[in-house]
């Protein structure tokens, strides 16, 4: 994963500023990953992480999870020509101080039997779990919000990490007795 | 058909066509579509055979810019895919309302590499408004009624829909499905993801009638949304209850009459240096289904940098993409300025009055009587000047005569000297720049409007792409008149080279001696012409327009030296407009 560096300081305040995450429900579609990631790629926009899966309603619906990275390009901009899409049927944009996010990572990290302990107890701090063993490997997954990912990345570096996957985020508005800052960017969608 | 009466794919695709009032298809057959050619036999719409598939595709643009109707065009898998993708781009751009049939290998050999297979919807996507891959018989009808639905609402745009032949082939039981016909509220209701905005937001359009009514320096820039929307009425009544001067974009040009006292004509690269100087001048652009293309506004950050904008659009990504708006006003042009036209009137009813606008009004007709579109005459001896031929042209045809044209000097020279005062009346390629769009855009014209004139403008580097579908004009019986302003060079790229590479001329010089371009019409079928004096030019198109009974060519031999002013030249500010130079003199008086 790249870093994430920040003039300023503190990754958490940094990663929101370079990235926004926009939720998209689509239709259900042969095609429409293509379209949506052909869009960001003719238009100039880059995206940090991408996340599909069918919804509750997964005859009809997918839900695309995108983050962004809105220095390269104006947030507007880039959902105004995603939602041009036919098959685009809601985009909601996610403050990220405003939503609760969720990742999983799993890797395999080098754990000969001396060290073995370490990581798994490294790895229970984080409440994640040991999901393969080898004669000096472990398999391990983790499930969190992304900068914790990012923390269990750094202090399972020094093990030495064989392999490593994230699934990128998924997210949801944060709930409140004050309505959330779910800002539906716009919404067609026929209820 | 009635419903639930049995059909298979290539009946059902024909009679959804017919359902959709389709009168004319262009397109040319092969493999894989095949089955859907058995039925037009027996179809009530016309088949127009091309020569080549792109002529099919720009062809069905040149139906669907005079007629405000979706062109259609059909041809088979792979390659004639792939031709068909220039004009599907030109018509993406220029918001031109297309659907595109093309054949695919059976289902179940995508992927395969079978023979004549392409990825046509991957292809396409990023140069169609939308567009679907069959995989099922039953879809047809629906998938007929939302590729017109989406092709002619909202932003207009090309649509294609890929049909696997075993779909389509009645010897094949995958083609078979029951007959429906969805209706309207079905097709809505099946589309979730689609519900353009057409009525503009009420408290913008207050906003923007009470800035109209207090700028001092307004003009309204008019693009091809105008002619989209059937604004052009709504469009001079805006202008004339307001006295507000309009600039009419290359896409926009007949959207307002050029003979009107408040038309200033086209703006950008090649625009009048009115148009031009208004746009850097005013402290209001009124800016009505135009997009701020770079070829309008020039180096963007001295775009009108003293004016506040009105951004009307009906695709709110255009609202913020190149220029953040003032007001931004998502809607249909002809919706919007009928609003706006009813919210001026109350503020005026109610007691307000318009800024007085009249030293604004000064420093136009200063400008214009300064700076009119000049080129030098024809010296003896030398070769035609295109402008000539153009005012000879235009003065020697009916007023709603169909103009169209390739993509160059010709281009830019017919939109300066022509005067359009009916909409739907100029038909060109404007977005992606597309050469060899006038002969089959013509083709498709003429096959709209068989009692119009139709006359194409094209440069001979234009010409040469296309012209093979002269063939399908004769043997199809529409006979459109060509002009060739023929300087034996890509003008325009000589042009930069001449003024921006030292005069380095690479790779432009096409040849004086071939093709003989009178005996290659003949050969077509057409009647064909060469004119090289003044004297010639009025007899011979005062001939070309008495010939009915085929297409005619003329090859006008122009002054290669010829170049269109003024110009902005790329990346700079218009403010830094070339004029021609003979009326250097007078810059920068203002």
């Amino acid at each position: 994963m790249p870093g994430v560096t920040s003039p300023s300081g503190g990754h958490n305040t940094n990663r929101a500023v370079r990235h926004h995450t926009l939720v998209v429900l689509v239709e259900n579609q042969p095609g429409v990953l293509a379209r949506v990631a052909g869009l960001f790629a003719r238009r100039g926009f880059n995206i940090y992480s991408l996340a599909v899966a069918p919804t509750d309603d997964d005859e009809r619906f997918s839900r695309i999870t995108i983050v962004v990275d809105v220095e390269s390009s104006p947030l507007e901009q880039i959902t105004k020509q995603l939602f041009k899409l036919v098959n685009v049927v809601k985009i909601s944009e996610l403050d990220p101080d405003d939503s609760v996010e969720r990742e999983l990572m799993i890797a395999t990290v080098k754990a000969d039997p001396s060290v073995r302990s370490q990581v798994i107890e490294l790895v229970d701090v984080f409440k994640g779990s040991v999901i393969d063993v080898g004669f000096d490997e472990l398999s391990i997954a983790v499930n969190g919000e992304p900068d914790k990912l990012d923390d269990v990345e750094e202090l399972l570096r020094p093990y030495g990490i064989v392999e490593l996957q994230r699934t990128g985020r998924v997210a949801l508005p944060k709930l409140e007795r004050t309505p959330p800052r779910l800002k539906s960017v716009q919404n067609r969608a026929a209820n | 058909m009635e419903p639930n009466e049995p059909t298979n794919g290539g009946a059902a695709l024909i009679r959804a066509l017919e359902l959709e009032g389709v009168e004319v298809i262009f397109g040319l057959p092969g493999g894989a579509i095949l089955p859907v050619y058995d039925p037009i036999i027996e179809s009530s719409i016309r088949h127009v055979l091309v020569r080549h598939e792109q002529g099919a595709g720009h062809m069905a643009e040149g139906y669907a810019h005079v007629t405000g109707k979706p062109g259609v065009c059909m041809v088979t898998s792979g390659p004639a895919a792939t031709n068909v993708v220039t004009p599907l781009a030109d018509a993406y751009l220029d918001s031109v309302p297309m659907v595109c049939i093309t054949g695919q290998v059976p289902y179940a050999a995508i992927g395969t590499d079978a023979f004549q297979e392409c990825d046509t919807t991957g292809i396409t996507m990023s140069i169609t408004k939308h567009n679907y891959l069959v995989s099922d018989a039953r879809d047809i009808p629906r998938i007929v009624r939302e590729a017109f639905h989406i092709a002619t609402t909202g932003r207009p745009g090309p649509v294609l829909i890929d049909v696997p032949k075993d779909i389509v082939d009645p010897t094949n039981p995958r083609s078979s499905l029951e007959w429906y016909w969805p209706t309207d509220e079905e097709v809505v209701a099946g589309l979730p993801g689609y519900r353009p905005t057409t009525k503009g937001h009420p408290r913008k359009i207050k906003e923007a009638a009470e800035m109209i009514l207090a700028a001092e320096r307004p003009v309204i820039y008019a693009g091809g949304g105008i002619l989209k929307a059937r604004a052009a009425e709504a469009l001079k009544e805006l202008a004339e209850l307001t006295g507000i001067h309009v600039v009419t974009t290359l896409m926009a040009r007949g959207a307002f009459p050029d003979d009107h006292e408040l038309c200033l004509g086209m703006p950008g690269m090649h625009g009048n240096y009115t148009a031009v100087m208004s746009f850097q001048e005013t402290d209001l652009l009124i800016t009505l289904g135009a997009r701020f293309d770079d070829r309008v506004t020039g180096k963007l950050d001295e775009f009108a940098s003293k004016a506040k904008v009105i951004h009307a659009d009906i695709d709110p990504a255009e609202l913020g993409k190149n220029r953040t708006p003032d007001v931004p006003i998502v809607g249909d042009a002809r919706l919007v300025i009928e609003e706006l036209v009813v919210a001026i009137r109350s503020l005026l009813e109610s007691g307000r009055t318009q800024a007085d606008t009249s030293a604004w009004k000064q420093t136009i007709s200063g400008w214009q009587e300064k700076h009119p579109l000049h080129y030098d005459q024809h010296v003896p001896g030398e070769r035609l000047k295109p402008q000539f031929v153009l005012e000879t042209l235009r003065d020697n045809t009916p007023s709603d005569t169909i103009v169209c044209s390739g993509v160059g000097q010709h281009q830019m020279w017919t939109s300066q000297y022509w005067h359009f005062n009916h909409p739907y009346t100029w038909v060109n390629s404007g977005g992606l720049g597309t050469m060899g769009f006038s002969v089959p855009a013509a083709i498709g014209a003429k096959a709209a409007f068989p009692d119009r004139m139709v006359w194409a403008i094209d440069g001979d580097g234009c010409f040469q792409m296309t012209a093979q579908e002269l063939v399908t004009a004769t043997v199809e019986q529409i006979p459109v008149k060509i002009a060739i302003l023929n300087n034996s060079y890509l003008g325009m790229v000589r042009q930069w080279q001449e003024m921006f590479y030292e005069e380095r001329y690479s790779e432009v010089f096409l040849s004086q001696t071939v093709p003989d371009y009178k005996m290659w019409a003949e050969s077509m079928g057409c009647a064909g012409f060469r004119v090289d004096s003044p004297e010639e030019v009025l007899p011979t198109i005062q001939k070309a327009n008495e010939i009915n009974d085929r297409p005619v060519v003329i090859d006008f031999r122009t002054d290669a030296a010829e170049k269109v002013f003024p110009m902005v030249a790329s990346g700079k500010s218009n403010s830094e407009v070339m004029v021609h130079p003979s009326q250097v003199a007078g810059i920068g008086e203002y």
